[in-house]
C-alpha cells in the first residue's frame, strides 16, 4: 500500500521535475541587439537562459531587475540561471552596447 | 567618447573605493605604498591575462566557469580582510599610539600588507578585466575612433581615482581616537558586501539555492545601478532586490569576522593583565 502510494506519488511528480529541469530560453546577440528582444518565462520557477554571441566583440549580459551579470566573449554561448521570479518585467541589456542591446524578460 | 567614459569610471570605482578604504586602514604600517602600488601593477597585469582567456575559463565547469572563477577571486578577497581585521584587532591600539608620533611605523606589519596587497590585486583584477574586454572591443567593433576610445578610458579612469582620493582624504580627517574603529567597521562591511557577491554568482550558476528571491526590493527608493547605489554597493554591499542566500552570506561573514577579531582582542587583554609569576 504504501508502495503503491509512492509510486503514484512519484508518477504524479515525474512530469513536473522533469519539465522545470528543461525550461531553457536562448536568447542571441547579432549586431549588438537581442534577438528576441522579449521573452516569455514562467513565473515561479528557475530557468536557465543560454545567450550566445554571434558577434565578434564580447558583451555583458547585464540586468538589475533580475540581479545578474555575465560576460559573453564573441562567437560564444553562456548559461545564466534566473529566477524563481515573481509575475513581472525584467529588463536586461548588454552593458558594452547599451544604446541598441536592450531586451525584457516576461514572467507570467 | 562619453559612452567609454562612463562604462570605465563604474568599473573603476570599485577599485578605487577599495584602494582609497585599504590606502587609509594601513595608515603607520611601515611600506604600505610599495605594497599598495604592487597590488595594483599585479591586478593589472592579471586584468589583460584573465581578459585573454576569458573563453576558456567561461567554459570550463560546464559553461560556469566564470562564476565560480569570479566566486573564488571574491572568497580570497574576503579571506584577506578577515585577516587584516583580526590582525588589527591584536595590532589596531598600537597603531593608533604610533600614528601620532611623525615618521614612526609599525615595522611587523609586512605579512599582514601582503594580503592587504593580494586583495588590491584582486579588486583590480575583477574589475580592470571587464575593462580590458570591453574597451578591446570597442576598439574592434571600429564604431568609435582610437583616440575617442583612449580619450574615454583616460576619462573614466581619472573620475574614479578622483573618488577613490576623495575617500582616502575624507577618511584621513577623521581623528586617530576614531580612525581605526571606522576604516575596520568599513572593510568588515566590504568584506560581507563582497561575500554576498559571491553568493549571487554561485546562485547564477546553479550552485545554491537562491531561497526567497528578492528578499525585499527596494528598487523604486534607490537602485543599485543609481551613482549612490553603486558606490553604496561596493562600500555596504548593497543591493535593491537581494536574495535570501545573499543575505545569508553577507551576515554570516559579518558576524565570524566580528566574533573572531573580539575574541582574539580578548586574548590578548587576558594575556596581558595575567600576573607575571616570577
Amino acid at each position: 500500500m504504501m508502495n503503491m502510494r509512492l509510486v503514484i506519488a512519484s508518477l504524479l511528480f515525474t512530469p513536473l521535475i522533469s519539465f522545470a529541469a528543461d525550461t531553457e530560453f536562448t536568447l542571441v546577440i547579432k549586431d549588438h541587439h537581442f534577438l528576441p528582444s522579449e521573452i516569455r518565462v514562467p513565473a515561479g520557477q528557475k530557468v536557465k537562459l543560454i545567450v550566445e554571441n554571434q558577434d565578434a566583440t564580447p558583451e555583458e549580459f547585464e540586468s538589475h531587475e533580475l540581479n545578474r551579470e555575465k560576460i559573453v566573449a564573441p562567437k560564444s554561448k553562456v548559461s545564466i540561471f534566473i529566477g524563481p521570479l515573481k509575475a513581472g518585467k525584467y529588463p536586461f541589456f548588454g552593458e558594452f552596447n547599451q544604446a541598441t542591446a536592450r531586451g525584457l524578460v516576461i514572467a507570467e | 567618447m562619453f559612452g567609454p567614459a562612463i562604462i570605465i569610471f563604474r568599473e573603476t570605482l570599485e577599485a578605487a573605493l577599495v584602494l582609497g578604504i585599504v590606502a587609509a586602514a594601513t595608515r603607520g604600517v611601515d611600506r604600505r605604498g610599495l605594497w599598495l602600488v604592487m597590488g595594483v601593477l599585479a591586478g593589472l597585469i592579471g586584468s589583460a591575462v584573465i581578459a585573454g582567456l576569458t573563453e576558456t575559463i567561461a567554459q570550463l565547469a560546464d559553461g560556469s566557469g566564470q562564476e565560480l572563477f569570479n566566486a573564488a577571486v571574491l572568497g580570497v578577497a574576503v579571506l584577506m580582510l578577515a585577516w587584516h581585521q583580526i590582525w588589527m584587532a591584536t595590532h589596531g591600539a598600537e597603531l593608533a599610539r604610533d600614528a601620532r608620533q611623525l615618521g614612526s611605523a609599525v615595522k611587523d606589519g609586512q605579512r599582514e600588507l601582503s594580503a592587504i596587497a593580494i586583495l588590491v590585486a584582486l579588486t583590480v583584477l575583477r574589475e580592470g578585466a571587464e575593462s580590458v574586454l570591453f574597451l578591446h572591443g570597442m576598439a574592434m567593433g571600429g564604431s568609435s575612433s582610437l583616440t575617442d576610445i583612449i580619450a574615454g578610458g583616460a576619462l573614466g579612469l581619472a573620475g574614479g581615482a578622483v573618488i577613490g582620493m576623495i575617500m582616502y582624504l575624507g577618511l584621513m580627517r577623521i581623528p586617530l581616537r576614531w580612525f581605526f574603529s571606522v576604516t575596520g567597521a568599513l572593510l568588515v562591511l566590504l568584506a560581507a558586501g563582497l561575500a554576498g557577491q559571491m553568493a549571487r554568482l554561485l546562485i547564477q550558476a546553479d550552485l545554491i539555492p537562491s531561497l526567497a528571491t528578492p528578499l525585499w526590493d527596494t528598487t523604486a527608493l534607490l537602485p543599485t545601478k543609481s551613482l549612490l547605489g553603486s558606490i553604496l554597493h561596493v562600500l555596504i554591499g548593497y543591493e535593491s532586490a537581494p536574495s535570501g542566500m545573499q543575505i545569508l552570506f553577507y551576515a554570516g561573514t559579518l558576524a565570524i569576522i566580528v566574533t573572531c577579531s573580539a575574541l582574539v582582542k580578548r586574548r590578548q587583554t587576558v594575556q596581558l593583565l595575567k600576573p607575571t609569576q616570577a
